[in-house]
């Protein structure tokens, strides 16, 4: 087959069909880019396009016909433009010619306000020891908000948090007194009374805005909390802030945010990572217990990674997507953030479970997450992908991370071996274009006419490619543009159903891996966090991904663990593997080694 | 040389008979005030997941099952991507690669598939701002049931005449209004000429059919414009065209740019829709007797006409009421004709079958005349009640008296003396309406043909003496 090239018309027109426009320079820097993209993407040529990837056919999950009305009045006041009670836009045929084009305006830059204030005693805490107090009445669930408030300046100079409102700080000391008062009046205020959770600019509240860190939702505040939310707060915990993130949770480094980059609270000139970047530093960080990310291709394990704290990717469905905001919804999914074990499973608890406002939730029980009595793990096989160890650009102290977590699961019985996947090297191009399309579709409502931040234009047409225009990013454009150029019906052939093969395969690899071994064991990331600004350019930063995404494309549980290491050095880590829907085994396992020092390092702040 | 014949399929919409709508819990609604029945579901709002709606699936699957088509055991959804100012997810979830049935047939017709798919909203051009569009949403996620023919349709009268067969189906089966004027049925059709030799036509779509009618004359227009094209050396174009009604012409279609290519993608928010045989049995044997079968044997069992027995069988509350009369003890014919004929359609008001079967009795035992029947009938309809006490307290029964119709007839004899001459003269004629003022005398309870009997006994022999 020849090779596949993308020219300046191509692009053009497919910029056309996905309704942005592009400036000169863009075209030409995009052009420039998907030279090398599509070479990696063409490596997928190597393997048939058939036998697609399907989900598993489960009874339909349907909802009984019983009208809800919902009042509709808050919804057309988010409409940029009404007419009566019709919403209007530019009409299909040309009309008048636009005004002059206002650029939305940018999501305000987090205030740079006072200082880091140094965290005090609740904050050092973890979440189970705080809501346990707080449910004794020993500590007031007010006086840890009021502390984490004071923290938080500290948060937005990381660009960890995003500033709340007054409304909603408001609203969250109101939170805190409610739970007070059910403590004071002998009622249970639920397993995370009084812990202050950050939650990822994508997951929506209802309460602070929900714009994923772009130009496009500026200002947007979504109608209704997300399943995950709701549940946080039906079991006491105070939603204290957004975290920061990649724009629409494209990116591994946190530089996509229209509000500019979280920080490594460990080296504030490195990347936190992405796209949960902002949960993972606002959790090193010690200005929250916990934080709720989401994970799509290891946007949750690799911020863990670098900020050195824990983070779970749940196996697919297990957490209910309702209230996320969506980029590749056959791999999104959302899990906790936190500095302990035991943090990660009491917020997991919470959030995990079926859903029936999501099709796709599993409706399985979760399984027991308490390690048995005797916590032996004496003849436990464990596995270490070769491929990710014989990286060449693997750094030595996250090879060392591996061998010594090797080497405490061995001492602790464990048989530990090799094990090889032989699709796994088609990861990045197979996660890429999935994500791609997918992506290009889920993000076609942001057309700024029922929200939004809309530019004018003389037709429907022109109004809402100027709008996505200047709304997106360039890493949300440049997915966007491959995602509908590998749509369209030759390539979606060619390519997205090979990526559909690759996904098939390395399930099934695993499914085989998994007869021979319990449990993988290996590295998140080649290197620890490195400088912001330091890749070269946007396939740089994805070929970092290639040790997360294999877990996420053959949907398989995962745990970040940080390895030990000196005050002062940037946190090595490493991932627990388990199979489809296992992720008891990652908090058996994950005690083990939690045990042996493998846990968060305290906050830097502390440290010093 | 012969025209070439036309080639016909159609793509026609049926909204399914539904509360709520397709992924989301808000009203379906008919002529509510924009935008009255949304939310974040149907709005395309960040976050938000589409929940199928179990009775649409089941409306979908009886459609299938009446129309002997194989339903998938595992059907899947897909997004059609396009942009438009209706669509607020920048997609419609529709089934294209794997449809909930496939095959069958209605009417003859073989069908190529049947699937479900949500609706768009609804645009508004006028009256909005100049080169501005209003858009209400409260259309937009109601649940659709898209039937696809064979192109097996050479005449745009076999077509218009098929939908209408459609239609009763729909509403019998009670999976949709499918009713145009409410856009609760509508049609798109597929047209091309047959080059012969096997070859295929160029296919031309015409969108925007909103009656019958339309489609018919759409039609016809467009395969005279097809026609005329190739008559004069041209070819056709494959695009999409519009009806213009007041033109009564098709147009090429605006806006929706004909948009070449919709980047399918599986649906990844929604597993694949599985119909276990619970659903399935189940909605099997909520199937009722079909319009055809049900006439056959209104024919058969109960000796009425075939063409009256179809007519019977077109809305279900009309063939019940004819049947439940009849089981009640009217005769089938006589039960047929009363229903088809003095009774508003649909419309029985407080009448039961069991009276209306009584009324028939009394009617066939010559205890209430005709017309004094139907007025029977009109206070059972209005207030209800038993056909016997409504006749007794209305003197409305029978004059079966013959002296006391003789006096009647004196006084319409002495009161016409110009057609008693007429008569003595030999114009027979002259009794039609010389009854028809009896029967009027006698407040309609007279037998037409009773009173008929006493004038001639009065008159006598045409052209003779009477007794009068």
């Amino acid at each position: 087959m020849e090779p596949a090239r993308i020219d300046a018309d191509e692009l053009r027109r497919t910029a056309d069909a996905a309704r942005i426009t592009l400036t000169d320079e863009e075209v030409e820097r995009f052009r420039a880019e998907f030279a090398g993209i599509l070479e990696e993407f063409q490596r997928l040529e190597s393997i048939p396009p058939t036998g697609e990837h399907q989900p598993e056919a489960s009874p339909a999950a349907l909802r009984p016909d019983d009208p809800v009305a919902t009042d509709p009045d808050p919804l057309l006041d988010r409409a940029p433009r009404v007419h009566g009670r019709f919403v209007v836009a530019p009409d299909t045929l040309p009309g008048e010619e636009p005004g002059e084009a206002p650029v939305p305006a940018a999501p305000p830059r987090p205030e740079t306000g006072p200082r880091p204030v140094s965290p005090g005693p609740f904050l050092d805490r973890t979440a189970g020891e705080i809501a346990r107090a707080v449910r004794r009445g020993d500590v007031r669930a007010r006086d840890v908000l009021e502390e984490a408030l004071a923290a938080l300046p500290a948060g937005l100079v990381l660009r960890a948090l995003l500033a709340p409102d007054p409304a909603a700080i408001d609203a969250a000391r109101r939170r805190a007194e409610e739970i007070d008062h059910l403590v004071r009046t002998g009622r249970d205020p639920g397993p995370l009374a009084g812990v202050p959770v950050a939650v990822k600019d994508n997951v929506c509240t209802a309460l602070h805005p929900t714009t994923c860190a772009s130009r496009v939702l500026a200002g947007f505040v979504a109608p209704e909390p997300a399943t995950v939310v709701e549940r946080l707060e039906a079991a006491g915990a105070v939603i204290l802030a957004r975290a920061n993130m990649d724009e629409f949770a494209m990116g591994s480094t946190g530089e996509a945010s229209a509000y500019g980059p979280p920080g490594n609270p460990h080296d504030p000139a490195r990347v936190a990572g992405g796209s949960s970047g902002g949960s993972a530093a606002a959790v090193a960080a010690g200005l929250v217990p916990v934080a709720i990310g989401t994970e799509t291709g290891g946007s949750i394990r690799q911020p863990a990674a670098l900020c050195g704290v824990l983070g779970l990717r749940p196996p697919w469905g297990r957490v209910s997507r309702r209230g996320l905001v969506a980029l590749a919804s056959s791999l999104d999914q959302a899990g906790p953030l936190a500095r302990s074990l035991g943090d990660v499973a009491l917020v997991y608890r919470v959030i995990a479970g079926p859903d029936p406002r999501d099709a796709t939730s599993l409706r399985e029980p979760l399984p027991d997450l308490a390690a048995p009595p005797d916590r032996s793990i004496a003849g436990l096989r464990v596995g270490m992908p070769a491929g990710p160890l014989e990286h060449p650009d693997l750094e030595p102290e996250i090879r060392a991370a591996v061998k010594r977590a090797a080497e405490e699961l061995a001492a602790r019985g464990a048989r530990v071996e090799s094990v090889r996947f032989g699709h796994a090297h088609l990861a990045v191009p197979a996660y890429h274009l999935q994500v791609a399309a997918e992506a290009a579709s889920n993000l076609a409502r942001y057309d700024g006419i029922r929200y939004g931040n809309p530019l004018p234009g003389r037709t429907f047409r022109e109004a809402v490619a100027r709008t996505r225009g200047a709304g997106f990013g360039p890493e949300v454009k440049r997915r966007i543009l491959l995602g509908t150029w590998a749509l369209r019906a030759g390539w979606r052939r060619r390519w997205l159903d090979r990526a559909r093969v690759v996904r098939a395969r390395l399930a099934a690899e695993a499914e085989d891996v998994f007869r021979r071994v319990d449990l993988l064991l290996g590295p998140v990331t080649p290197t620890r966090a490195f400088p912001l600004g330091s890749k070269p350019g946007p396939l740089a930063v994805w070929l970092c991904d290639a040790f997360v995404l294999p877990a996420n494309l053959a949907d398989l549980p995962a745990l970040v663990l940080p390895c030990p290491a000196p005050p002062g050095e940037l946190p090595a880590a490493i991932q627990l593997v388990a199979p489809r829907r296992r992720e008891d085994l990652l908090f058996r396992v994950g005690a083990e080694l939690e045990a042996a020092g493998f846990r968060a390092p305290l906050p830097p702040a502390r440290a010093a | 040389m012969r025209e070439p014949p036309a080639v016909i399929g159609l793509e026609v919409h049926a909204r399914l008979r539904t509360r709520s709508k397709l992924f989301c819990p808000c009203s379906v609604v008919d002529g509510a005030p924009p935008n009255t029945a949304i939310c974040p579901v149907c709005l395309g709002y960040p976050g938000v997941l589409p929940v199928p709606n179990e009775r649409a699936v089941r409306l979908g699957v009886r459609l299938a099952l009446a129309a002997g088509a194989r339903v998938a055991e595992v059907s899947r959804w897909d997004r059609k991507n396009y942009f438009y100012p209706d669509l607020p997810k920048g997609y419609q979830v529709t089934q294209y690669r794997e449809p909930l049935a496939r095959g069958g047939a209605i009417a003859g017709i073989p069908l190529e598939r049947i699937h479900l798919e949500e609706d768009a909203g609804r645009l508004v051009h006028e009256g909005v701002g100049e080169g501005l569009v209003g858009i209400d949403f409260n259309r937009a996620g109601t649940p659709l049931a898209e039937i696809v023919t064979a192109p097996a349709f050479r005449e745009p009268a076999a077509a218009e005449a098929w939908l209408r067969e459609l239609r009763v189906l729909l509403r019998w089966i009670e999976v949709s209004d499918a009713d145009p004027e409410t856009g609760s049925l509508r049609c798109d059709v597929n047209v091309s000429l047959d080059p012969g030799g096997g070859e295929d036509g160029i296919r031309v779509e015409i969108k925007n059919l909103n009656s019958f009618r339309a489609v018919r004359r759409a039609l016809e227009h467009e395969i005279a414009r097809q026609r005329e094209l190739l008559a004069a050396g041209r070819a056709v174009v494959r695009e999409t065209r519009g009806w213009d009604e007041k033109a009564g012409r098709t147009v090429p279609l605006r806006g929706k740019e004909g948009e070449e290519d919709y980047r399918y993608l599986p649906e990844p928010d929604l597993p694949p829709l599985v119909i276990d045989r619970e659903l399935l049995e189940g909605e099997s044997a909520a199937l009722p007797e079909l319009p055809a079968a049900r006439a056959d044997r209104f024919s058969r069992e109960f000796g009425v006409a075939s063409d009256r027995a179809a007519l019977l069988c077109r809305e279900r509350p009309v063939a019940d009421f004819f049947e439940e009369t009849v089981r009640a003890g009217a005769a089938g014919p006589e039960a047929a004709t009363w229903v088809l004929e003095e009774m508003p359609r649909e419309e029985p008001g407080r009448l039961t079958p069991g009276a209306l079967a009584e009324l028939l009795g009394m009617v066939r035992a010559g205890d209430v005349a005709r017309p004094a029947a139907r007025e029977i009938l009109e206070e059972l309809r209005r207030v209800g009640g038993d056909p016997r006490e409504v006749a007794a307290r209305r003197g409305l029964a029978r004059l079966a008296d013959r002296d006391r119709l003789a006096d009647l007839a004196r006084d319409v004899l002495a009161a016409r003396p110009e057609l008693v001459a007429a008569w003595r003269r030999g114009k027979e004629g002259v009794i039609g309406p010389l009854v028809g003022d009896l029967l009027r005398a006698s407040g309609g309870r007279a037998d037409p043909r009773i009173a008929r009997e006493v004038l001639r006994n009065l008159l006598g022999g045409p052209g003779g003496e009477g007794r009068a």
